[in-house]
């Protein structure tokens, strides 16, 4: 691991520089990309708590006001506040659970059809989520189209009615919801097809022997060791998310009415259209501090499990 | 005989319901991408038909009044000035440290990296408006390429640990002893053997910056608009040209799927932040 350093660049003096840089190579190679990461990163992070406690426009002509926690209190009287984690939640809850759900179906269906086909599918299946996603936030938008979209052209193919999709206040979630599930669901089955494919042959051989059912191969072996691809999952998918943005953005601004505006969304709206910056990074530190706390209970429930 | 004659039926019957479930779950998928395909190659009149047109005379009128009536080309060299000075300067700072977090196993490094990618992008974005707005800076390419910097860095560093961590470590201890200092160790023949990593991390970096859409929307300014915020407005004065509209999305996505081609294998580990290997 630890070679020995070269003799002749000990002994002489003019290569001084280049020997300390080689003893401390360790850490003067990622010290660069440490600083500027932190710098990117780090720095706005704590400044932006800091902005939360203060009154504070985007305009440096109106007053900056400290006013300590007050836009945290705020924030708990804030019906808008509540509508929006309301509305964050239950994208996360409709995409998240469905997206596991068919991103493991379609995984075990590809790992059963092993042929020349395999390549070419996986590369298919990469399209939704390589694509821009203002790209896809726009034809999605073009299929939602209540009077010309091709979705509700489809609905009444089937004899089903027409339907407002984003333009109604009710489905406006889950619709966005749709549209993200469209285009995550491949990174779920990819994730728990590479899990299905490192799997070791052995347990379901003994398994046979003993004469288990499918289902209870299922059950019994295949799930518990793709436990740990499935909490990968799981956990990048809650992540983003919570996250949502650029989809909720083009497609419906957030409205009809606030019906979509999430908290991302409300956060972004608060800083860059009402102007009130310090009370959009309150916004947004809770929400950081949603996304840790989901982040970290997910790794809590992958130790338990 | 019967026994295995219906047990091989069993098991095509399967086989034809495994693979027709697979090409209806294709079709779904792919959808989209072919009515977009399909919208960008019809006139105005026939995308607002009451009933899809299917099979048209397929007419460049989108294509065209979406390159020289929006500026599309303008709008495209920005987002490529804007993706390579990110992909590049990501590389410069992000080799480096991918190589020392592999030789050195800098695991806590690795996660702080990974950190990144729980936080909001609108957390850095207010402080970041704040503080280019005092440097003047808004509206310039530099603020545009060190926000990318967020994406592109982090996403170089997570895909280049593990190719360090592929190649055998005995090739850098013979250049050693052949009396190179561990830096030009690093950098004739780690590298060099690693450029395959380097191909993917700069696709895929320059992938993720393309389609970045946040940062540009509030930073970048008239002349340095990315694509997908030119995109953006050009839609939101309420048109419903739905034709424009497709043909733009068209644009902006097929340099991104022809790329993906290059790295498909890699995309998985890019997108999971080095968690899972494709």
């Amino acid at each position: 691991m630890t070679p020995a350093l070269n003799p002749k660049a000990q002994t002489r003096g003019a290569v001084t520089l280049s020997s300390f840089v080689d003893r401390h190579l360790r850490w003067l190679m990622p010290a660069p990309a440490i600083i500027v990461l932190a710098l990117l990163t780090l720095a706005p992070l704590l400044f932006n708590l800091f902005l939360s406690t203060q009154d504070r426009s985007v305009s440096s002509a109106l007053p900056i006001r400290d006013v300590g926690l007050g836009n945290y209190v705020e924030i708990l009287r804030d019906e808008r506040f509540w509508n929006a984690m309301w509305q964050m939640l239950k994208f996360t809850l409709i995409a998240v659970p469905v997206q596991l759900g068919l991103g493991l179906g379609i995984a075990l269906l590809l790992n059963r059809q092993l042929g020349a086909m395999q390549g070419v599918i996986r590369a298919l299946v990469l399209l939704p989520m390589i694509a821009t996603p203002v790209a896809v936030a726009l034809i999605w938008s073009l299929m939602f189209n209540p009077q010309l979209g091709v979705l509700n052209y489809f609905l009444e193919t089937l004899g089903l009615g027409r339907s407002l999709w984003t333009a109604d206040a009710a489905l406006a979630i889950p619709a966005l919801a749709l549209v993200d599930i469209w285009q995550w669901t491949p990174l779920v089955t990819i994730i728990l097809l590479a899990g299905l494919q490192s799997m070791p042959e052995e347990p379901f051989e003994a398994a046979r022997i003993d004469g288990a059912s499918p289902w209870q191969l299922f059950t019994r072996i295949t799930l518990p060791l793709l436990q740990p691809a499935l909490f990968a999952a799981l956990t990048l998918r809650l992540i983003d998310a919570l996250k949502t943005y650029d989809i909720i953005e083009v497609i419906t601004q957030g409205g009809p009415g606030i019906a979509s505006e999430t908290l991302n969304v409300l956060a972004f709206r608060t800083g860059f259209e009402f102007l009130r910056i310090g009370y959009a990074s309150s916004l947004l530190t809770v929400l950081l501090i949603v996304v840790t706390v989901v982040a970290l209970g997910v790794n809590l429930l992958r130790r338990r499990a | 005989m019967t026994a295995a004659r219906s047990q091989s039926r069993t098991r095509r019957l399967e086989s034809f319901w495994v693979n027709a479930l697979i090409a209806l779950t294709l079709t779904v998928m792919l959808f989209p991408f072919a009515w977009m395909i399909l919208t960008a190659f019809r006139t105005q009149t026939q995308n607002t038909s009451s009933v899809p047109v299917w099979f048209f005379v397929p007419t460049l009128e989108n294509f065209v009044a979406v390159i020289v009536g929006q500026n599309f080309l303008r709008y495209t060299l920005n987002s490529l000035i804007v993706a390579a000075a990110a992909t590049g300067l990501g590389l410069l700072l992000g080799l480096p440290a991918a190589y020392s977090i592999a030789r050195y196993k800098l695991r806590g490094l690795a996660v702080w990296v990974l950190v990144s990618r729980i936080i909001p992008y609108v957390t850095f974005l207010l402080p970041w408006f704040l503080i280019f707005t005092q440097l003047k800076l808004t509206g310039t390419y530099w603020a545009l390429i060190l926000t990318h910097l967020i994406i592109t860095l982090p996403m170089i560093v997570w895909v280049m640990i593990a190719f360090f961590e592929d190649i055998p470590i005995e090739l850098e201890e013979a250049g050693l002893i052949d009396g190179l200092t561990r830096f030009a160790a690093f950098y004739r023949i780690a590298v060099p053997l690693v450029a395959p990593g380097v191909a993917t991390a700069t696709i895929l970096s320059f992938i993720y910056s393309w389609n970045q859409f946040l940062f540009s929307l509030i930073l970048a300014g008239p002349d340095t608009k990315t694509v997908p915020v030119a995109v953006f407005n050009f839609i939101s004065y309420g048109s419903v040209d739905f034709g424009g509209i497709a043909a733009a999305a068209v644009l902006i996505t097929l340099p991104v799927v022809v790329l993906s081609l290059f790295v498909q294998r890699h995309i998985l580990r890019g997108l999971t932040g080095g968690g899972v290997k494709g």
